[in-house]
């Protein structure tokens, strides 16, 4: 630690005349550190202090990593579950825009007035796309799709029935009830067995969403705990092992704010490079599961792409380690400093 | 400068290392503090130094009651004191320019006037070349000296100095008393704890003997005393 100074001066000794004389254009402040200085060299102790702080921890890289690495793992856990909940958001969203409605046909039903029911749909300005499947082709997408292929062999009558799968137009898509009284629509109609609304696992996805984003907050909540415990603990270390220096600066007149000054950055650096360390993290974990996501995406034939931290990430991941650190230190120097006296 | 009043001071232990103490020590006037060990020496200085409270009575420091002084003051108080211990204190991280230059770094001196005082503490004690060592690298009674350079760096007005000859030979304990009559003699309040009475025999400075917490002689001893 390189000291510097600090403070104001709260000295009453403003003249000496004997020494004063001896140091000409220092006159009546006899030497002491002008107001002025101390201003400047206040400033110039945080600057030095930024630097210094750090040399110090990279001259003991081994400790300084170990530390910072906890801090990384505490920091990019809830990052990365944070990560999760806004990927699962994004495809949430994107499902919306996909919200249909399947319309299960009665068996009974007339190929003929299938057909026009189809030409009704398809003119009916609520309706986006209409889809048509026949109970034969339901049959076949659920024999290949199901391994109760032979089971259906066995029955008399194909059990399935004719279904449409409908894509109401954007209007309805993110209006619930709207959906609801289209579904009663078509529900009243003659041919019309059942409706479902494919947005219930939509409400669903939300809700778990919901959890989800709860799970990252408490988690990252009583990750923060375990942030200020390392890192105070480690300045707990670091104020032993400087005990000697603490002693000797408080018998020259060091004030306990500038004896507490290193400790306090050295908190902040602890907090900075877990910050970033963290986000490192997660992008790399992001990177190793992105080829596995987009293979699954173009299963689905989904455009889904993964969404990164970003620099805004970057920033809340440096500026909260940074705030972690900075009050972890001032935990353990609260507790510790004021317990070392010169005796 | 200096005036105990009645002073009295009992450690939690029950030890009562001050038995109501009263001395005076004027501006730009040196004594030392005789006495056998356990006698009360450190403890006095532990107060001039607000290591330590007072248990009973008052102690006025340059006119100002130091009963009075809040905790958050003891640091200001203490840029006006230099101390020198027979520990020696130095830190051994650093060089002997920085530990000379931590008093003035605490109080908040621009780096040039800081030079240029260091350069001036370490050449009146003799260890101007030496500025870049580390003390570990200096004998014994030029880890004194560099003791001393820190103590007075800041021009204190009051010097304090706990047994700093106790590990010199007598030579250079003459010289190291040599300096502190120098520090005396434009104008710091000087007050030496030693048991090195034949030492000080010699040099017609006031003496004041403690015993058992109390003050039992006081006075300049006549030569060959």
């Amino acid at each position: 630690m390189q000291h510097n100074s600090q403070g104001s001066s709260r000295s009453s000794h403003s003249s000496r005349p004997k020494k004063a004389a001896k140091e000409p254009r220092r006159g009546a402040s006899d030497g002491r550190a002008a107001f002025f200085d101390k201003f400047i060299s206040y400033f110039q102790n945080h600057q030095r202090l930024f630097f210094s702080t750090l040399r110090r921890l990279l001259a003991e890289p081994v400790q300084t990593l170990m530390t910072s690495l906890v801090v990384a793992i505490a920091l990019g856990l809830p990052a990365a579950l944070y990560v999760g909940v806004v990927n699962l958001q994004q495809l949430g969203s994107r499902v919306e825009t996909t919200a249909q409605m399947t319309v299960f046909l009665k068996k009974e039903a007339s190929q003929q007035a299938i057909d026009q029911f189809r030409k009704n749909l398809a003119s009916d300005q609520d309706f986006a796309t209409v889809e048509y499947i026949s109970r034969q082709q339901a049959l076949e997408e659920f024999r290949v799709l199901s391994s109760f292929g032979d089971v259906l062999e066995m029955l008399d009558e194909n059990p399935l029935p004719a279904v449409f799968i409908v894509q109401p137009v954007v209007r309805f898509q993110q209006d619930l009830s709207a959906s609801e009284k289209l579904v009663d629509k078509l529900k009243k109609m003659t041919l019309v067995d059942d409706v479902q609304l494919d947005m219930k696992w939509m409400q669903r996805l939300q809700a778990m969403l919901v959890v989800g984003e709860r799970l990252a907050f408490s988690l990252g909540l009583a990750l923060a705990l375990g942030v200020l415990l390392i890192v105070g603990n480690t300045i707990r270390l670091a104020i032993e092992n400087r005990r000697d220096e603490i002693v000797v600066v408080k018998l020259v007149g060091g004030t306990n704010a500038y004896v507490r000054r290193p400790f306090l950055y050295t908190g902040v650096w602890y907090g900075l490079i877990g910050g970033v360390l963290a986000w490192a993290l997660v992008v790399l974990g992001l990177q190793w599961i992105s080829g596995p996501i987009s293979h699954l995406a173009e299963l689905y034939q989904s455009f889904f792409q993964l969404q990164g931290l970003g620099f805004s990430g970057l920033a809340a991941l440096i500026g909260i380690g940074a705030a972690l650190g900075f009050v972890g230190a001032w935990l353990a120097v609260a507790r510790h400093l004021s317990k070392i006296e010169p005796k | 400068m200096i005036q105990f009043d009645n002073v009295s001071k009992r450690y939690s232990t029950g030890q009562e290392a001050l038995n109501g103490l009263s001395l005076e020590l004027g501006a730009a006037e040196m004594a030392f503090l005789i006495g056998h060990s356990g006698a009360g020496k450190s403890t006095l200085l532990k107060l001039v130094m607000l290591m330590e409270r007072p248990t009973h009575g008052q102690l006025l420091v340059n006119g100002k009651n130091l009963n009075r002084l809040h905790k958050s003051q003891i640091p200001y108080y203490r840029r006006n004191i230099g101390v020198v211990f027979q520990n020696h204190q130095l830190l051994f991280d650093r060089s002997v320019f920085d530990n000379v230059a931590l008093p003035l770094l605490v109080s908040g001196y621009q780096p040039r006037e800081l030079g240029r005082r260091v350069r001036a503490a370490l050449d009146k004690v003799g260890l101007l070349d030496k500025e870049k060592l580390n003390p570990i690298a200096l004998s014994g009674g030029e880890q004194q000296r560099l003791g001393i350079a820190r103590a007075v760096v800041h021009k204190p007005r009051i010097l304090l100095a706990d047994e700093p000859t106790g590990n010199l030979d007598p030579e250079l304990s003459a010289e190291t008393m040599d300096l502190f009559r120098q520090f005396c003699a434009v104008g710091v309040t000087v007050l030496i704890a030693t048991h090195d009475v034949d030492l000080i025999s010699q040099m017609g400075v006031r003496r004041l003997q403690l015993q058992e917490g109390k003050l039992v002689q006081d006075g300049v001893p006549e030569y060959a005393a």
